[in-house]
């Protein structure tokens, strides 16, 4: 399943891909959100699931802004008790995955282009309505905008996406 | 909603009573607290203890007593007060200790737990007000878990880099009987703390010192805290290497030494300064390049090479961009680096930093009124380092740390990175309480010690011999210098025209006032106060209205922009924060 190469425009600030392995507890989350709250990192996604261990959890967290200022955050981030693993996946040859569900309002005689775009992206139709197309993809963060800008002047209406996750190839620790 | 009401067996015992028996594990002497609804099950479970209850007059002050407690003793202070104002009015203390690495556990008492996000009477969310300014912290919500929490909380309070530790306790839970046992295991895989540094990193410092004609050694409150004083010393003296200390890191290197050139900084003495303009090398021991200390950080010591020993990592390029970094204690890092260096040729090195101690020395009006200077260089020649000084922020705290030579470890406490006014006489009665032995002297402003004063009570309640010196100059004396040095002398919200009579006030506690107005009695003056131990003593220097700390550079500029004595041309606005 051959994407086709990025069309969009790189975006100006680098995107880091930030991994936390951290204690399930209450307030863990707050807690890391202030670290980049405090120095003026933007959150653009933040994934968190149950790790492999019950008591623990998994944060996957896309951001931008300073690069300088990363090297801080993440030392920050690892300070807090409740954070075992601070680890940043910028640059890493690391598995990456994301899903998108994607609402595009065009009627029936409108939707043949959306359809074939959708085909070439292995995105699969989950709602065909009358009015409306509902398309599912998943595949690298870089693959689901060049398709969402793709589908955008089709009549894009919703946008849902789950947010990057990743892990580290091998036997390496994400 | 109804409390969840459980028998007990006679030999259960609540969680209130399970944490009070943690602390008594823990070694707690003293709790600073003061009582309210949401924590009437703690105080009562109090009662039954060995643990000495200080009562306070306001939060705060409770705040500031453990942490003067902790830092004059190196142990843990413990403060307990009620929910929501109570609790909020720990943030300040919170912030203080937070910011000055001091080992503080702040127990809050909390809403039930069904009521919690109901808006209950006195209900706040402390733990979510207080994120930013706590090491670590904890809302309890079963109460089997009050054993392993208080374990942790003082693990993590005093170990590390020290720091302060929030427990808040839901009445119902502190209410609950508890069953679980103590341990002394604790079990936090995110929490790592550093000993040894690596040898490879030791040996690349050891290699730049080998290689610098003109040393420094940069000594910050990481050395008091670690207790690397004398291996700080023993280290200059092999080296043949000037040092200077940072406002915390007083102590953590005799300030008697020769080799010793005080504290630098913005307000730092001429020829701390004139070592750091010049310098070839700077070493930071335990200091983390506070930009009271860098002022302009792109023009910082560009041509030195920099060594940075830190327990903390993330204190590593925060703000400098250092040559060697080494995370460990400072202690222990000395230990290992001290037989890998030799003594260098430092001898013209040293003799320009005589020259400038000579040319540069501290110095102060002797016209103009009684001088804030003359006081504290009166009092150390009382002290001569072996009282524990405790200082509010402003021109007082700077005089005294210029004035006030520290020669050993604790006996220096200071608001340093929060700059927090109300501090120093709090934090006197808890050094006291620590330390009894010990004289013990509150150095503050007279707006300073307004914001704590109704702690007077608790001194005098506990006939505690601390001396409460007041500067008072009758203005916040440290904005009106920047109003007059960077402002035209638009005098704005500084002048303390209402200030009481404090010797009167001093009288309405029962406790003993003097006061100072001729320079001709500040020693015998002073000299009775040190001598008093009956109870509080304080005594009010009434001093020249406006007068202004030098040396000083301006916020934000580099250390080249320091001025000796006050300027001839008019300042610009600084660039720096405050």
């Amino acid at each position: 399943m051959a994407a086709p190469e990025l069309i969009s425009e790189p975006t100006p600030k680098p995107i880091h891909t930030i991994s936390l392995f951290v204690h399930n507890k209450p307030g863990v989350l707050v807690r890391v959100a202030l670290v980049f709250a405090r120095r003026g990192y933007n959150l653009e996604s933040l994934v968190v699931s149950p790790a492999a261990e019950g008591q623990f959890s998994r944060m996957t967290i896309t951001c931008t802004g300073d690069p300088q200022t990363l090297e801080q955050i993440i030392r920050q981030l690892h300070k807090l008790i409740d954070v075992v693993r601070a680890v940043d996946h910028t640059g890493d040859a690391a598995y990456q995955s994301e899903i998108a569900l994607v609402k595009v309002a065009c009627g029936l005689n409108d939707r043949t282009p959306v359809l074939q775009i959708a085909e070439h992206y292995n995105a699969k139709v989950v709602d065909y309505g009358p009015e409306s197309l509902m398309l599912r993809i998943f595949g690298s963060s870089e693959k689901l905008d060049a398709f969402i800008e793709l589908v955008r002047p089709y009549g894009l209406r919703e946008l849902v996406r789950s947010g990057k996750i990743l892990m580290a190839r091998g036997l390496r620790e994400t | 909603m109804a409390i969840r009401r459980v028998k007990m067996d006679e030999k259960q015992v609540t969680g209130a009573q399970k944490l009070v028996q943690g602390l008594e594990r823990e070694g707690v002497e003293y709790v600073f607290g003061l009582s309210g609804g949401a924590a009437i099950p703690i105080f009562d479970a109090l009662v039954d203890s060995k643990i000495k209850l200080v009562l306070v007059r306001h939060e705060q002050g409770a705040t500031h007593m453990a942490d003067g407690y902790a830092r004059a003793t190196g142990k843990p202070g413990v403060v307990l007060v009620t929910s929501g104002p109570g609790a909020t009015n720990t943030v300040t203390g919170l912030l203080t200790s937070h910011m000055d690495s001091a080992p503080v556990i702040v127990i809050t008492g909390q809403t039930i737990t069904p009521m919690l996000g109901k808006d209950a009477f006195q209900e706040a969310d402390v733990t979510g007000i207080t994120y930013p300014v706590v090491k670590h912290s904890y809302l309890v919500k079963d109460v089997e878990e009050i054993p392993r929490i208080v374990r942790e909380a003082f693990y993590l309070a005093v170990s590390g880099r020290p720091g302060p530790v929030l427990i808040d306790i839901p009445k119902d839970v502190s209410s609950a009987p508890c069953s679980a046992p103590f341990t002394d295991q604790v079990d936090l895989p995110g929490y790592r703390i550093v000993g040894r540094g690596s040898a490879k990193s030791i040996q690349r410092a050891a290699d730049l010192l080998a290689r610098s004609k003109r040393p420094l050694l940069y000594v910050g409150q990481g050395a008091v805290i670690s207790g690397a004083h004398k291996a700080v010393m023993t280290l200059a003296e092999k080296l043949r290497a000037p040092i200077v200390n940072t406002l915390l890191g007083k102590g953590g290197a005799d300030e008697t030494h020769p080799l010793n050139l005080g504290m630098l900084g913005m307000h730092g003495t001429a020829y701390a300064n004139k070592a750091l303009e010049h310098c070839d090398l700077i070493m930071s021991i335990g200091a983390r390049w506070d930009d009271r200390v860098t002022g302009k950080v792109d023009e910082f010591c560009v041509d030195a090479k920099k060594i940075h020993i830190d327990v903390d990592e993330a204190e590593f390029n925060k703000i400098i961009a250092t040559d060697v970094c080494i995370l460990g204690d400072a202690r222990l890092v000395l230990e290992d680096l001290i037989p890998l260096v030799d003594m260098l040729d430092t001898s013209e090195w040293l003799r320009r930093c005589s020259e400038w101690r000579k040319r540069y020395p501290l110095k102060y009006p002797r016209r103009g009124g009684l001088r804030a200077q003359l006081v504290l260089d009166r009092l150390n020649d009382i002290t001569q380092g072996r009282a524990v000084l405790t200082t509010d922020v402003g021109q007082h705290q700077m005089w005294a740390a210029q004035f006030c030579r520290t020669t050993t470890p604790r006996n220096w406490i200071t608001s340093g990175g929060a700059g927090t006014m109300g501090f120093g006489m709090p934090a006197a009665i808890g050094a006291q309480f620590g330390r009894p032995e010990a004289d013990v002297w509150a150095i503050v402003g007279d707006g300073g010690f307004q914001m704590t004063q109704a702690e007077l009570a608790t001194a005098a309640v506990h006939k505690l011999p601390i001396k409460i010196l007041i500067i008072n100059n009758n203005y916040l004396g440290m904005v009106r210098q920047w109003q007059e040095l960077f402002f035209d002398n638009r005098l704005s919200g500084v002048d303390l025209e209402g200030n009481p009579d404090f010797v009167k006030l001093a009288e309405a506690y029962g406790i003993k006032g003097i006061r100072i107005r001729r320079a001709a009695d500040v020693t015998r003056k002073l000299r009775e106060a040190h001598a008093y131990r009956k109870g509080p003593c304080l005594v009010v220097a009434e001093v020249a209205k406006e007068d202004n700390v030098y040396p000083m550079w301006p916020a934000g500029a580099p250390v080249t922009e320091m001025l000796v004595e006050a300027p001839k041309h008019k300042l610009e606005k600084p660039r720096g924060s405050t």
